[in-house]
Protein backbone atom coordinates (compact mmCIF):
# COMPACT_ATOMS: atom_id res chain seq x y z
CA UNK A 1 0.00 0.00 0.00
CA UNK A 2 1.93 3.22 -1.47
CA UNK A 3 1.82 5.98 1.10
CA UNK A 4 -0.46 4.55 3.39
CA UNK A 5 1.39 5.75 6.75
CA UNK A 6 2.03 9.30 5.77
CA UNK A 7 -1.66 9.39 4.73
CA UNK A 8 -2.85 7.72 7.67
CA UNK A 9 -0.81 10.39 9.83
CA UNK A 10 -2.34 13.22 7.06
CA UNK A 11 -6.00 12.03 7.76
CA UNK A 12 -5.54 11.79 11.26
CA UNK A 13 -4.38 15.30 11.64
CA UNK A 14 -7.36 16.53 9.47
CA UNK A 15 -10.01 14.51 11.44
CA UNK A 16 -8.52 14.77 14.83
CA UNK A 17 -10.01 11.25 15.60
CA UNK A 18 -8.44 7.58 15.19
CA UNK A 19 -11.96 5.91 13.83
CA UNK A 20 -12.39 8.43 11.36
CA UNK A 21 -9.30 8.63 10.23
CA UNK A 22 -9.02 5.02 9.35
CA UNK A 23 -12.87 5.16 7.80
CA UNK A 24 -11.29 8.18 5.76
CA UNK A 25 -7.84 6.57 4.31
CA UNK A 26 -9.92 3.15 3.73
CA UNK A 27 -12.54 4.98 1.96
CA UNK A 28 -9.50 7.37 -0.09
CA UNK A 29 -8.04 3.74 -0.86
CA UNK A 30 -11.26 2.04 -2.43
CA UNK A 31 -11.71 5.61 -4.25
CA UNK A 32 -8.35 5.41 -5.61
CA UNK A 33 -8.59 1.81 -6.91
CA UNK A 34 -11.56 1.92 -7.96
CA UNK A 35 -11.13 5.96 -10.09
CA UNK A 36 -7.40 4.66 -11.14
CA UNK A 37 -8.42 4.83 -14.66
CA UNK A 38 -8.60 8.53 -13.66
CA UNK A 39 -4.91 9.13 -13.09
CA UNK A 40 -3.32 10.79 -15.27
CA UNK A 41 0.01 9.01 -15.97
CA UNK A 42 3.06 11.37 -15.88
CA UNK A 43 1.03 13.40 -13.56
CA UNK A 44 2.22 13.39 -8.99
CA UNK A 45 0.66 10.02 -7.88
CA UNK A 46 1.53 11.54 -4.57
CA UNK A 47 -0.99 14.65 -4.99
CA UNK A 48 -3.32 12.99 -6.44
CA UNK A 49 -3.64 10.15 -3.67
CA UNK A 50 -3.42 13.02 -1.18
CA UNK A 51 -6.28 15.22 -3.39
CA UNK A 52 -8.69 11.93 -2.85
CA UNK A 53 -8.34 11.32 1.10
CA UNK A 54 -8.78 15.04 1.48
CA UNK A 55 -11.99 15.30 -0.67
CA UNK A 56 -13.15 12.16 0.86
CA UNK A 57 -12.39 14.23 4.46
CA UNK A 58 -14.20 17.25 2.95
CA UNK A 59 -17.49 15.65 2.34
CA UNK A 60 -17.55 13.92 5.73
CA UNK A 61 -18.95 14.20 8.86
CA UNK A 62 -15.96 16.48 10.49
CA UNK A 63 -14.91 17.97 7.15
CA UNK A 64 -18.45 19.77 6.30
CA UNK A 65 -17.90 21.80 8.99
CA UNK A 66 -14.42 23.51 8.61
CA UNK A 67 -15.10 23.71 4.94
CA UNK A 68 -18.23 25.83 5.16
CA UNK A 69 -15.69 28.29 7.46
CA UNK A 70 -12.78 28.29 4.75
CA UNK A 71 -14.83 29.74 2.09
CA UNK A 72 -15.62 32.73 4.72
CA UNK A 73 -12.43 33.28 5.53
CA UNK A 74 -10.76 33.85 2.52
CA UNK A 75 -6.73 34.30 2.05
CA UNK A 76 -7.21 37.59 1.55
CA UNK A 77 -8.48 38.57 4.84
CA UNK A 78 -6.51 41.47 6.65
CA UNK A 79 -2.86 40.58 7.91
CA UNK A 80 -2.57 39.18 11.46
CA UNK A 81 -1.81 42.03 14.27
CA UNK A 82 1.92 41.89 14.05
CA UNK A 83 2.97 40.20 17.39
CA UNK A 84 6.38 41.10 19.22
CA UNK A 85 7.37 37.50 18.81
CA UNK A 86 10.13 37.00 16.53
CA UNK A 87 11.27 33.46 15.15
CA UNK A 88 14.53 33.09 18.11
CA UNK A 89 11.52 33.63 20.54
CA UNK A 90 9.96 30.55 20.14
CA UNK A 91 13.04 28.27 19.67
CA UNK A 92 11.06 24.70 20.34
CA UNK A 93 12.40 22.06 22.16
CA UNK A 94 11.54 18.37 22.67
CA UNK A 95 9.94 19.16 25.72
CA UNK A 96 7.47 21.91 23.95
CA UNK A 97 6.75 18.86 21.17
CA UNK A 98 3.39 18.19 22.62
CA UNK A 99 2.78 22.18 22.97
CA UNK A 100 3.58 22.26 19.19
CA UNK A 101 1.48 19.29 18.60
CA UNK A 102 -1.37 21.06 20.13
CA UNK A 103 -1.24 24.52 18.49
CA UNK A 104 -1.17 22.61 14.83
CA UNK A 105 -4.61 21.45 16.03
CA UNK A 106 -5.57 24.56 16.96
CA UNK A 107 -4.89 26.12 13.64
CA UNK A 108 -8.15 26.26 10.93
CA UNK A 109 -8.11 23.08 8.96
CA UNK A 110 -7.13 25.03 5.50
CA UNK A 111 -3.95 26.48 7.51
CA UNK A 112 -3.37 22.30 9.39
CA UNK A 113 -3.31 20.83 5.74
CA UNK A 114 -1.21 23.10 4.07
CA UNK A 115 1.56 23.08 6.59
CA UNK A 116 1.20 19.94 7.07
CA UNK A 117 1.75 19.01 3.29
CA UNK A 118 4.93 21.65 3.37
CA UNK A 119 6.80 20.51 6.07
CA UNK A 120 5.65 17.04 7.00
CA UNK A 121 5.53 15.67 3.49
CA UNK A 122 7.62 17.57 2.23
CA UNK A 123 5.67 18.84 -0.77
CA UNK A 124 6.51 21.08 -3.28
CA UNK A 125 4.10 24.63 -3.10
CA UNK A 126 3.13 22.79 -6.86
CA UNK A 127 2.16 19.37 -5.42
CA UNK A 128 0.49 21.00 -2.22
CA UNK A 129 -1.84 23.54 -5.28
CA UNK A 130 -2.31 20.04 -6.69
CA UNK A 131 -3.46 18.24 -3.68
CA UNK A 132 -5.64 21.25 -2.33
CA UNK A 133 -6.80 22.24 -6.13
CA UNK A 134 -5.39 26.09 -5.39
CA UNK A 135 -3.28 28.33 -7.39
CA UNK A 136 0.35 28.42 -6.30
CA UNK A 137 -0.30 32.03 -5.08
CA UNK A 138 -2.32 30.67 -2.39
CA UNK A 139 -0.27 28.17 -1.32
CA UNK A 140 2.32 30.60 -0.54
CA UNK A 141 0.29 33.04 1.22
CA UNK A 142 -1.88 30.67 3.00
CA UNK A 143 1.24 28.65 4.32
CA UNK A 144 2.88 32.48 5.10
CA UNK A 145 -0.45 33.07 6.88
CA UNK A 146 -0.55 28.96 8.67
CA UNK A 147 3.14 30.09 9.95
CA UNK A 148 2.33 33.07 11.67
CA UNK A 149 -1.11 32.14 12.90
CA UNK A 150 0.91 28.67 14.67
CA UNK A 151 3.43 31.35 15.93
CA UNK A 152 0.97 33.55 17.38
CA UNK A 153 -0.52 30.82 19.02
CA UNK A 154 3.06 29.11 19.96
CA UNK A 155 3.57 32.70 21.77
CA UNK A 156 0.44 32.73 23.82
CA UNK A 157 1.26 29.32 24.98
CA UNK A 158 4.52 29.44 25.99
CA UNK A 159 4.11 32.74 27.78
CA UNK A 160 1.24 30.85 29.80
CA UNK A 161 3.43 28.33 30.60
CA UNK B 1 19.82 46.87 1.08
CA UNK B 2 16.80 44.14 0.02
CA UNK B 3 14.57 42.64 3.36
CA UNK B 4 14.94 39.26 3.28
CA UNK B 5 12.71 38.50 5.67
CA UNK B 6 9.31 37.62 4.45
CA UNK B 7 11.12 35.34 1.67
CA UNK B 8 13.01 33.56 4.38
CA UNK B 9 10.07 30.98 4.87
CA UNK B 10 10.25 30.27 1.17
CA UNK B 11 14.32 30.49 0.51
CA UNK B 12 13.85 27.05 3.45
CA UNK B 13 10.87 25.57 1.49
CA UNK B 14 13.59 26.04 -1.49
CA UNK B 15 11.04 27.37 -3.77
CA UNK B 16 12.86 31.22 -4.24
CA UNK B 17 14.33 31.28 -8.15
CA UNK B 18 17.86 30.42 -8.49
CA UNK B 19 18.91 33.66 -8.41
CA UNK B 20 17.11 34.48 -5.76
CA UNK B 21 18.60 31.45 -3.78
CA UNK B 22 22.14 32.72 -4.80
CA UNK B 23 21.62 35.79 -4.10
CA UNK B 24 20.06 34.87 -0.44
CA UNK B 25 22.86 32.09 0.27
CA UNK B 26 25.21 35.17 -0.16
CA UNK B 27 23.17 37.93 1.84
CA UNK B 28 23.13 35.22 5.08
CA UNK B 29 26.52 35.09 5.09
CA UNK B 30 27.51 38.88 5.66
CA UNK B 31 23.97 39.31 7.58
CA UNK B 32 23.93 37.51 11.06
CA UNK B 33 20.63 39.14 11.72
CA UNK B 34 18.74 37.18 8.56
CA UNK B 35 21.40 34.23 9.90
CA UNK B 36 20.09 33.99 13.07
CA UNK B 37 16.25 33.80 11.96
CA UNK B 38 16.97 31.28 9.57
CA UNK B 39 18.62 29.06 12.31
CA UNK B 40 15.57 29.32 14.19
CA UNK B 41 13.25 29.24 11.18
CA UNK B 42 15.10 25.53 10.22
CA UNK B 43 14.62 24.41 14.03
CA UNK B 44 11.00 25.56 14.22
CA UNK B 45 10.45 23.43 10.70
CA UNK B 46 12.10 20.70 12.07
CA UNK B 47 9.87 20.44 15.40
CA UNK B 48 6.71 20.30 13.11
CA UNK B 49 8.23 18.25 11.02
CA UNK B 50 8.80 15.60 13.87
CA UNK B 51 5.51 16.76 15.86
CA UNK B 52 3.52 16.39 12.45
CA UNK B 53 4.41 12.59 12.52
CA UNK B 54 2.70 12.21 15.21
CA UNK B 55 0.08 9.58 14.19
CA UNK B 56 0.93 5.98 12.58
CA UNK B 57 -1.42 3.26 11.98
CA UNK B 58 -2.89 0.69 14.61
CA UNK B 59 -1.22 -2.55 13.65
CA UNK B 60 -5.03 -4.45 13.52
CA UNK B 61 -5.95 -1.13 11.20
CA UNK B 62 -2.60 -2.24 8.48
CA UNK B 63 -4.25 -5.44 8.72
CA UNK B 64 -7.34 -4.75 8.09
CA UNK B 65 -6.74 -2.29 4.94
CA UNK B 66 -4.56 -5.23 3.89
CA UNK B 67 -7.17 -8.19 3.78
CA UNK B 68 -9.91 -5.31 2.01
CA UNK B 69 -6.94 -3.62 -0.34
CA UNK B 70 -6.07 -7.39 -1.62
CA UNK B 71 -9.50 -8.98 -1.73
CA UNK B 72 -10.73 -5.85 -3.45
CA UNK B 73 -7.77 -5.51 -5.95
CA UNK B 74 -7.94 -9.20 -6.44
CA UNK B 75 -11.29 -8.25 -8.53
CA UNK B 76 -9.63 -4.52 -9.42
CA UNK B 77 -6.59 -5.68 -10.94
CA UNK B 78 -8.40 -8.03 -13.31
CA UNK B 79 -10.69 -5.38 -14.31
CA UNK B 80 -7.93 -3.48 -14.73
CA UNK B 81 -6.02 -5.79 -16.64
CA UNK B 82 -9.49 -6.20 -19.00
CA UNK B 83 -9.37 -3.03 -19.34
CA UNK B 84 -5.87 -2.87 -20.72
CA UNK B 85 -6.64 -6.06 -22.40
CA UNK B 86 -9.54 -4.53 -24.48
CA UNK B 87 -7.53 -1.63 -24.82
CA UNK B 88 -4.34 -3.28 -26.37
CA UNK B 89 -7.16 -5.42 -28.42
CA UNK B 90 -8.70 -2.28 -29.53
CA UNK B 91 -5.58 -0.87 -30.33
CA UNK B 92 -4.71 -3.98 -32.89
CA UNK B 93 -7.99 -4.58 -34.17
CA UNK B 94 -8.12 -0.84 -35.36
CA UNK B 95 -4.36 -1.59 -36.94
CA UNK B 96 -5.27 -4.02 -38.17
CA UNK B 97 -8.40 -3.06 -39.66
CA UNK B 98 -6.59 -0.21 -40.83
CA UNK B 99 -3.94 -2.04 -42.07
CA UNK B 100 -5.68 -5.16 -44.51
CA UNK B 101 -8.52 -1.75 -45.52
CA UNK B 102 -5.24 -0.15 -46.63
CA UNK B 103 -4.16 -3.60 -48.19
CA UNK B 104 -6.96 -3.84 -49.81
CA UNK B 105 -6.58 -0.67 -51.62
CA UNK B 106 -2.95 -1.46 -52.52
CA UNK B 107 -4.25 -5.00 -54.10
CA UNK B 108 -7.50 -3.57 -56.05
CA UNK B 109 -4.70 -1.20 -57.47
CA UNK B 110 -2.49 -3.63 -58.30
CA UNK B 111 -5.63 -5.69 -59.72
CA UNK B 112 -6.54 -2.38 -61.47
CA UNK B 113 -3.49 -1.40 -63.07
CA UNK B 114 -2.71 -4.70 -64.33
CA UNK B 115 -5.93 -4.73 -66.13
CA UNK B 116 -5.62 -1.33 -67.53
CA UNK B 117 -2.02 -2.74 -68.66
CA UNK B 118 -3.45 -6.06 -70.06
CA UNK B 119 -6.16 -3.44 -72.13
CA UNK B 120 -3.91 -1.89 -73.29
CA UNK B 121 -1.75 -4.49 -74.73
CA UNK B 122 -4.43 -6.24 -76.30
CA UNK B 123 -5.07 -2.60 -78.42
CA UNK B 124 -1.50 -2.49 -79.66
CA UNK B 125 -1.09 -5.90 -80.37
CA UNK B 126 -1.45 -6.69 -84.42
CA UNK B 127 -4.14 -9.13 -83.39
CA UNK B 128 -6.19 -7.93 -80.60
CA UNK B 129 -8.29 -11.08 -80.48
CA UNK B 130 -8.48 -14.56 -80.78
CA UNK B 131 -11.53 -14.89 -82.21
CA UNK B 132 -12.92 -12.52 -84.26
CA UNK B 133 -16.80 -12.46 -84.04
CA UNK B 134 -19.29 -10.24 -83.66
CA UNK B 135 -21.62 -13.19 -82.41
CA UNK B 136 -21.99 -13.92 -78.88
CA UNK B 137 -22.40 -17.58 -80.12
CA UNK B 138 -19.56 -18.03 -81.55
CA UNK B 139 -16.96 -16.49 -79.25
CA UNK B 140 -18.59 -18.20 -76.42
CA UNK B 141 -17.94 -21.55 -77.47
CA UNK B 142 -14.90 -20.87 -78.69
CA UNK B 143 -13.59 -20.63 -75.00
CA UNK B 144 -14.81 -24.14 -74.03
CA UNK B 145 -11.75 -26.46 -73.06
CA UNK B 146 -9.85 -22.69 -72.73
CA UNK B 147 -11.09 -22.26 -69.84
CA UNK B 148 -12.15 -23.36 -66.50
CA UNK B 149 -15.39 -21.90 -66.19
CA UNK B 150 -18.21 -20.60 -68.49
CA UNK B 151 -20.21 -17.83 -68.67
CA UNK B 152 -22.82 -15.63 -70.52
CA UNK B 153 -22.72 -12.35 -73.08
CA UNK B 154 -25.41 -10.25 -73.74
CA UNK B 155 -28.06 -10.02 -76.60
CA UNK B 156 -26.61 -6.58 -78.12
CA UNK B 157 -28.99 -5.69 -80.73
CA UNK B 158 -30.78 -2.80 -78.82
CA UNK B 159 -27.59 -1.39 -77.79
CA UNK B 160 -25.34 0.77 -79.25
CA UNK B 161 -22.32 -1.64 -78.30
CA UNK B 162 -20.81 -4.56 -80.70
CA UNK B 163 -18.65 -7.73 -79.76
CA UNK B 164 -15.34 -7.53 -82.10
CA UNK B 165 -13.73 -10.79 -80.40
CA UNK B 166 -12.67 -12.41 -77.17
CA UNK B 167 -9.35 -14.14 -76.07
CA UNK B 168 -7.62 -15.95 -73.57
CA UNK B 169 -5.85 -13.48 -71.27
CA UNK B 170 -4.08 -14.43 -67.65
CA UNK B 171 -4.52 -12.19 -64.68
CA UNK B 172 -2.06 -12.95 -61.66
CA UNK B 173 -1.51 -16.55 -62.71
CA UNK B 174 -5.28 -17.16 -63.69
CA UNK B 175 -6.93 -18.03 -67.04
CA UNK B 176 -9.60 -15.55 -68.06
CA UNK B 177 -11.40 -14.37 -70.78
CA UNK B 178 -10.91 -11.12 -72.16
CA UNK B 179 -14.00 -10.08 -75.04
CA UNK B 180 -13.79 -6.29 -76.71
CA UNK B 181 -16.54 -4.43 -77.50
CA UNK B 182 -16.84 -1.40 -79.48
CA UNK B 183 -19.42 1.71 -79.00
CA UNK B 184 -18.60 4.42 -81.58
CA UNK B 185 -14.38 4.82 -81.88
CA UNK B 186 -13.64 3.53 -78.21
CA UNK B 187 -12.89 -0.40 -77.15
CA UNK B 188 -13.78 -1.77 -74.11
CA UNK B 189 -12.27 -4.75 -72.64
CA UNK B 190 -14.19 -6.65 -70.46
CA UNK B 191 -12.47 -9.20 -68.34
CA UNK B 192 -13.92 -12.44 -66.88
CA UNK B 193 -11.66 -14.37 -64.12
CA UNK B 194 -12.76 -16.82 -61.24
CA UNK B 195 -13.63 -14.74 -58.22
CA UNK B 196 -11.11 -16.28 -56.28
CA UNK B 197 -8.17 -15.91 -58.39
CA UNK B 198 -8.75 -11.91 -59.06
CA UNK B 199 -11.00 -10.41 -56.35
CA UNK B 200 -8.20 -9.49 -54.40
CA UNK B 201 -9.37 -6.58 -53.12
CA UNK B 202 -12.18 -6.45 -54.66
CA UNK B 203 -15.91 -6.26 -52.96
CA UNK B 204 -18.77 -8.47 -54.85
CA UNK B 205 -20.56 -5.58 -54.96
CA UNK B 206 -20.43 -3.39 -57.79
CA UNK B 207 -17.90 -0.97 -57.98
CA UNK B 208 -16.53 1.76 -60.30
CA UNK B 209 -12.76 3.54 -60.39
CA UNK B 210 -10.88 5.06 -63.09
CA UNK B 211 -7.07 4.14 -62.96
CA UNK B 212 -4.80 6.09 -65.52
CA UNK B 213 -8.23 7.74 -66.86
CA UNK B 214 -9.78 4.40 -67.86
CA UNK B 215 -12.70 4.15 -66.50
CA UNK B 216 -12.95 0.53 -64.41
CA UNK B 217 -16.01 -1.30 -63.57
CA UNK B 218 -15.99 -4.76 -61.25
CA UNK B 219 -18.39 -6.78 -59.77
CA UNK B 220 -18.91 -10.50 -58.95
CA UNK B 221 -21.82 -12.82 -59.70
CA UNK B 222 -21.50 -16.35 -59.29
CA UNK B 223 -17.61 -17.29 -58.24
CA UNK B 224 -16.93 -15.24 -61.39
CA UNK B 225 -15.64 -11.85 -61.37
CA UNK B 226 -16.20 -9.21 -63.95
CA UNK B 227 -14.04 -6.30 -65.03
CA UNK B 228 -15.28 -3.09 -67.48
CA UNK B 229 -12.49 -1.09 -68.80
CA UNK B 230 -11.93 1.30 -71.21
CA UNK B 231 -11.31 4.84 -72.44
CA UNK B 232 -15.30 5.39 -72.83
CA UNK B 233 -17.21 7.23 -70.61
CA UNK B 234 -17.98 5.96 -67.27
CA UNK B 235 -21.95 6.09 -68.38
CA UNK B 236 -21.14 3.88 -71.45
CA UNK B 237 -18.53 1.55 -69.32
CA UNK B 238 -21.85 1.16 -66.71
CA UNK B 239 -24.57 0.56 -69.46
CA UNK B 240 -21.73 -2.46 -71.22
CA UNK B 241 -21.80 -3.64 -67.15
CA UNK B 242 -25.49 -3.50 -66.99
CA UNK B 243 -25.88 -5.69 -70.19
CA UNK B 244 -23.60 -8.25 -69.02
CA UNK B 245 -25.04 -8.80 -65.32
CA UNK B 246 -28.53 -9.06 -66.92
CA UNK B 247 -27.15 -11.75 -69.43
CA UNK B 248 -25.07 -13.42 -66.75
Amino acid sequence: MPLFDQLYNFAHWLAQDRTEAEDLVQEAYVKALKGFSSFQPGTNFRAWMYRILRNTFLTSRTGLKPTATVAIDSDDSPELPAGPETPETILIDNSQHQLLQAAIDALPVHFREVLLLCEVEEMSYQEIAETLSIPIGTVMSRLSRARRTLRASLQQKLVRT
Amino acid sequence: MDDWSPKLETYLDGELSASEMRTLDAHLRTCPSCAADVLSLIQTKRAIQSAGKRYSPTPEFRERMRKSIASKPRRSPIRMWIGVTAAVALLLVVGFVTSSVRQQQIERQQTFSELADLHVATLASANPVDVISTDRHTVKPWFQGKLPFTFNLPELQDSEFTLVGGRVTYLGQAPGAELIYQIRKHQISVFIFQDRAAGRGLESSSQSQKELSFNIESWAHDGLRYFVIGDASGSDIHALADLLKKAS
